[in-house]
């Protein structure tokens, strides 16, 4: 194993299609039209000396570097910023050539610290290399005049140098080392879009300044880590580097945060890992990544860590460690005694968006083949599970039909309840790229999020529209294009059900669905929908990315329908550029329903009820299977309640934190005989159980995660599992204590049964993904290099289906007791319960969750910026403090989940969507008053949380 | 949750399907509750609508109550099955 070295060939690629052949240092060359001549070199194999060019950024032509000269011109033109031509012939090393660059080194060396020795940058250093490449031999300025490199000149304070930055938890800038490039301005600029950095002063006086002179951490720096990446010295490093030094070897991995799916090369020294670097070859991120896959990696050592199996007999016992055998006999015996006592349906699973697609695949198999009933369900249940069903109904299968490259050819995009820029942070930066350079963005959602105003990227439309209201203004945004006849009619005649689209037409076109019948009580302004429209049915390429401000309502996949709806009447499938994207929460949200997590399908979404598919998997697990859907998750709890479910196994979730109604949750819990929880630390659900199994983390692991784009990434290992057993080894060994007569020896084995059994996987494999990179599902014998697009040439199931939808209000109503909307969501930093982000230094961030409020609203309730409050809903209350903005209208408020002591879904309500009972997170009517401490709920929740996570023979450490 | 408050959801939940079919072209309607809680609502679940069905099916909206005839009737009402679970081999 070694280090993986990316070619860097100085500027990005040329998309043209035609052809130009030159000659460099007599080689003849043929690249793309509009390539420039550094990077012809490169693909050449001939590496001109540069330091302000990368291909991560475009060509920026001020380091004067990489000089060429080309016959029958004049002068020395910098090969970054000069275009091949057809015939040119360019020479890359003469003699005028030579000395030019020796004398611009020499500038650069007489300003920079002669440390290499001890510098982190050592071996690692583009400044060093270009030293050497140039032949630099001798400094004749001397190291005496004016420089930036010592804090003194001759026991004089000199006014030039600037300390170190090290405000920033993951990487450091030090000024003394910069040689003013401008890469990491660019790469902040270009490739992040956030524009945090920029260079002040002129001349001799030019820095690299974040903000204005501020420092990195209070700086508009969203510490994504391109501009670490970018910079070719020392200035920009992690501080994991500095640390401990320069990696030796790494491997292309996956990271485990959000569905953008981000491949990394995991750099490594042994065991210990130095770094996360985005690989520029993944094809999810292009080389980007953000704050938390490439630096937010601290929880996989982190001292909370459970490494060993823990059993107890009641959750109020102290917890005892046993070994793993105990462990899997006491679950075994557990598990079948609750069955024989109150039968077979009184047990079951749920598999985790944060585990492997081999995890659940072998989770929902130990429910099915081993538990003997379909109680399988996942954490989907409660984020995208209307994607699921108002997908398979629209256009016959349950997954977005674009790649994230497909962004870079819409026209016009809207982004309905998702905040791309926090929950989804390198889509983000890809969205905002396509949008400075002309693209046209709709936002429709209750919040000003970043998006509708930010440098150099304006929403065109922003509908800022009451929570739950989201199917009213979908509809009335189809009004304004079937009566207004901007309808696709070539394509719905051609692809989707005639009669169907006619009915719904004229269901769409009836008064009461139009912009001004719907503003009174959706809140968006009649002409705001009107042009919203116009604009997304004329204007090109149009692309629909939406989250979970779409789905978690009562009528979640109601609007999953009306956007499918709206993307087929205005021709928006089967091309790249346009489509419907659902930006998934977790990163392997898309996977985990694919390997037939859900209680009612099998892998690849046939129904338990299917025959056909059942004797497949009845054919090679050699048991009968039951032909009834299961219970979904809020169905588990409320038979819990009820007294007929009793056990549970849950891998990599913390239902007790992300579910909805807390208090029913916990009741649901307690009223059960076994709980067995598999995790990296013994989280809010743990405080419930009785048993605990230890699990291993994405970098323990070799498998496969399935991002939003349904591409299937390999994960690999480049540790060993601290808890001494990877996942799949916990769940197979616990199905052998329970008697069933698994054997897999590696987790190829099990992506191998994965493709034996489901059509859309039969080429996936290991061994093909190696050789591939990373495939799009279906991958079979009809598509053999994956689908990047779906439905390109028809739908999956057919003709598209329209459905009608009409607008249901939630039964969640405001009035005088509960007079406020609070809707919630996520930030940049933290990720999902925060089980890993509050474990790593992001926590810089944001330490707590606050609750964002009007300032109107604020006024009346004499509540000001940072007090204490008290949040209250039919179903709980809680206290976190309050921000004051007018991000949100008044009448609504917003908070974030990421923090147990908050337990916002305290709050929450147990309604949900009428077809998938996904919780209605979005919505919930509630009360702002002054509050002086935390309630009575909180109190007592921490005393248990304090009592549960005792165990025996261990002192607590003091936090 | 009391045993109320658990027939109360299910109540809720089954008028919220009956709703969403309510706005579906007429001939879809019955067909089209029954079939997605066929497809979607374990056993006991639709043992308990079917309770509330035998008992005067109070409070269900009359769509929910049209599609009954159409909904699989669980075999036997969730009867433990004291085989321990362990799925038969073929």
């Amino acid at each position: 194993m070694s280090l993986i070295h990316e070619i860097d060939y100085g500027t990005p690629a040329s998309r043209s299609a035609r052809q130009v052949t030159l000659t460099i240092d007599g080689r003849a060359i043929t690249v793309p039209e509009g390539t420039s001549i550094m990077r012809a070199s490169m693909e050449a194999g001939i590496q001109i000396p540069k330091l302000c060019a990368t291909d991560m950024v475009d060509a920026f032509g001020s380091c004067r570097l990489c000089l060429v000269e080309v016959e029958g011109r004049n002068g020395t033109p910098s090969s970054c910023t000069t275009p091949v031509a057809p015939n040119m012939v360019v020479h890359t090393q003469t003699n005028r050539l030579k000395d030019i660059r020796r004398g611009v080194m020499e500038l650069y060396i007489s300003d920079h610290p002669l440390d290499c020795l001890t510098c982190a940058a050592n071996g690692d250093c583009e400044l060093q290399d270009m030293a050497g490449a140039v032949g630099l031999r001798d400094v004749r300025y001397g190291y005496e005049g004016d420089n930036h490199v010592r804090a003194r000149n001759d026991g004089a304070i000199n006014a030039k140098w600037m300390p170190k930055d090290e405000s920033n938890p993951y990487f450091t800038y030090d000024p003394s080392k910069c040689i003013v490039c401008s890469r990491c301005v660019r790469a902040c600029e270009e490739v992040q879009g956030t524009f945090a950095l920029t260079i002040e002063g002129r001349g001799f006086a030019s820095r690299v300044s974040p903000g204005a002179h501020e420092h990195f951490l209070d700086s508009e720096c969203v510490s994504c880590g391109a501009c670490v990446q970018a910079c070719p010295t020392a200035t920009l490093t992690e501080k994991s580097v500095i640390a401990i030094g320069q990696p030796e070897h790494s491997a292309v991995t996956t990271c485990a945060y959000c569905g953008v799916g981000c491949s990394f090369k995991a750099e490594m020294r042994g065991e210990e890992l130095v770094r996360m670097v985005p690989w520029k070859e993944g094809q999810a991120n292009r080389g980007h990544s953000c704050v938390k896959g490439r630096f937010a990696y601290g929880y996989a050592s982190h001292k909370d860590r459970i490494l060993n199996p823990m059993i107890r007999e009641k959750i109020s016992d102290p917890w005892r460690e046993v070994t793993w055998e105990e462990a899997f006999s006491h679950i075994a015996t557990e598990f079948r005694r609750i069955q024989y006592q109150y039968g077979r349906d009184a047990i079951g699973g749920i598999t985790s968006s944060r585990c492997t697609n081999e995890e659940t695949f072998l989770v929902q198999k130990l429910v099915r083949a081993g538990f003997g009933n379909n109680n399988v369900d996942t954490c989907a249940r409660v984020c995208h599970s209307p994607t699921g069903y108002g997908l398979g109904q629209a256009f016959g299968t349950s997954a977005g039909t674009q790649n994230f490259d497909s962004i870079e050819q819409s026209d016009v995009v809207i982004v309905i309840g998702a905040n791309p820029t926090d929950g989804h942070p390198v889509f983000g930066s890809r969205l905002k790229k396509r949008l400075r350079q002309g693209a046209k963005l709709i936002v429709i959602d209750p919040r000003r999020i970043d998006l509708v105003r930010t440098p150099h990227v304006e929403a065109a439309y922003h509908l800022p529209l009451k929570p739950g209201t989201n199917v009213a203004v979908m509809t009335a945004l189809a009004h304004v294009i079937v009566t207004e006849g901007l309808a696709a009619e070539a394509f719905i005649r051609e692809r989707c059900d005639w009669s169907e689209f006619e009915d719904w037409a004229a269901f769409v076109s009836e008064e009461n669905h139009s912009p001004e019948a719907t503003e009174s009580f959706t809140g968006v302004p009649a002409d705001l929908i009107r042009g919203a429209a116009r604009l997304f049915a004329t204007g090109g390429n149009g692309a629909i990315y939406y989250g979970l401000g779409v789905t978690e309502h009562s009528q979640g996949s109601t609007t999953v329908m009306a956007i499918a709806n709206l993307a087929m009447a205005t021709g928006n499938i089967g091309r790249p550029g346009v489509g419907v994207n659902p930006l998934r929460g977790q990163n392997n949200v898309q996977g985990s329903c694919d390997m037939g997590s859900f209680p009612h399908e099998l892998p690849g979404y046939r129904h338990i009820s299917d025959d056909a598919t059942r004797d497949t998997f009845e054919k090679l697990w050699g048991v009968t299977l039951n032909n009834e859907p299961g219970l979904r998750i809020p169905n588990m709890l409320d038979a819990a309640v009820e007294g007929t479910f009793k056990g549970i196994y849950i891998q990599g979730e913390d239902i007790l934190q992300s579910d909805p109604d807390t208090r029913h949750v916990s009741a649901g819990l307690e009223a059960m005989e076994c709980v067995v929880v598999h995790d990296l630390f013994l989280n809010e659900t743990a405080n419930y159980a009785h048993v605990f199994l230890p699990g291993s983390t994405f970098l323990e692991k070799d498998r496969t995660f399935t991002n939003a784009e349904r591409r299937i990434n390999r994960v690999r290992r480049v540790m060993t599992p601290k808890n001494g057993l990877a996942d799949w080894q916990v769940t197979q060994k616990l199905a052998q204590a329970m008697g069933l007569n698994w054997n897999y020896a590696h987790p190829s084995e099990i992506m191998d049964e994965i493709a034996a059994t489901t059509p859309s996987f039969a080429l996936v494999s290991y061994d093909y993904l190696d050789k591939m990179g990373s495939v799009q599902w279906p991958c079979n014998e009809a598509h053999p290099k994956g689908s990047p697009i779906m439905h390109v040439d028809g739908f999956v199931r057919g003709k598209g289906k329209f459905i009608r939808t009409e607008y249901v209000a939630t039964d969640e109503r405001t009035g005088p007791r509960f007079p406020l909307l609070l809707t919630t969501g996520r930030i940049l930093s933290q990720y999902n319960v925060g089980a890993q982000t509050r474990r790593t230094k992001n926590v810089i961030w944001h330490a707590e969750d606050r609750l964002e409020i009007h300032p109107h609203d604020a006024e009346q309730r004499g509540i000001k910026d940072s007090d204490w409050i008290k949040l209250a809903s039919r179903s709980g209350d809680t206290t976190l403090r309050a921000q004051i903005t007018d991000r949100v209208s008044p009448g609504v408020v917003y908070t974030t989940f990421h923090h147990p002591d908050t337990q916002a879904n305290v709050i929450t309500t147990d309604f949900s969507d009428w077809a998938t009972n996904c919780p209605e997170y979005k919505v919930t009517a509630v009360q702002v008053s002054p509050s002086n401490g935390p309630t009575q709920w909180q109190e007592d929740y921490n005393d248990l949380s304090n009592r549960s996570r005792r165990i025996a023979g261990k002192i607590q450490a003091a936090e | 949750m009391s045993h109320d408050q658990g027939r109360e959801k299910l109540i809720r939940m089954a008028n919220q399907i009956a709703i969403f079919f309510m706005s579906q072209p007429k001939t879809d309607r019955a067909k089209g509750v029954a079939t997605h809680i066929n497809r979607f609502w374990e056993p006991r679940m639709r043992k308990h609508l079917f309770e509330c069905l035998d008992e005067g099916a109070d409070g269900l909206m009359p769509l929910v109550v049209e599609a009954s005839t159409l909904i699989n009737r669980p075999s036997s009402p969730t009867k433990l099955d004291k085989s321990g679970g362990v799925a038969k081999p073929l």
